[in-house]
């Protein structure tokens, strides 16, 4: 049984390792539209900064 | 059975860790990207007044361009052409920068059809894009 189970593991790892390769080789295109809409925010400043406004709202409570 | 279970928590981890590969973020924060950016955002104060009133719309390719000329005054043609062109040229150095930052030139063509429908879906109402028939307001 235990021989079994040590040659699973190197043909998990066996196809693993090619997952790696194809998601490389494929365009990320949900990653791609996240970066897009940060970029568009910011180039038309859709959404305030956080980093400035958070001490503010602190400020006031 | 113990070893049996350790080597499962392994190839667990180790299939986690490639997913979480597969979900990262593109790379957009190199400084070509950030001046490109930083340059359209200073346009954009000019730019966002021709979207307004319709003299500069969206193209399906990710770019601007000029609608309709005569809805700016003559004097100020001059300057909406250079605009355009501006914004253009930064818009394809981002593209490009964007594919080359993640070491995939090839990926160009598909970051810049990502963004020509992002940059529409964020569109404010009453700017116009191009769609198949022409140019609609949004």
């Amino acid at each position: 049984m235990q021989i079994t189970w040590k040659w699973v593991a190197p043909w998990l790892l066996v196809l693993a390792l090619p997952a790696c390769v194809t998601i490389n080789i494929y365009f990320p295109a949900a990653a791609a539209e996240k970066a897009a809409d940060r970029i568009i925010d910011d180039v038309w400043q859709l959404k305030e900064k956080t980093a400035p406004s958070t001490p503010a709202e602190e400020k006031d409570k | 059975m113990k070893r049996f279970i350790t080597t499962c928590l392994l190839l667990g981890g180790l299939l986690t860790s490639v997913l979480a590969y597969a979900a990262a973020d593109l790379e957009i924060n190199t400084p070509a990207i950030t001046s490109i950016k930083s340059s359209m955002q200073a346009r954009h104060g000019q730019l966002s007044s021709f979207y307004a009133n319709g003299a500069v719309g969206f193209t399906r390719d990710g770019l601007v361009a000029v609608r309709d000329a005569n809805a700016v005054p003559l004097a100020q043609r001059q300057n909406l052409n250079a605009l355009v062109a501006a914004e253009n040229n930064d818009r394809n150095a981002l593209y490009k920068e964007i594919a080359n930052a993640n070491s995939h030139p090839e990926w160009e063509s598909e970051v810049r059809s990502t963004f020509a429908q992002r940059w529409i879906q964020k569109a404010q109402g009453g700017w116009y894009y191009q769609d198949g028939g022409g140019w609609v307001k949004k």
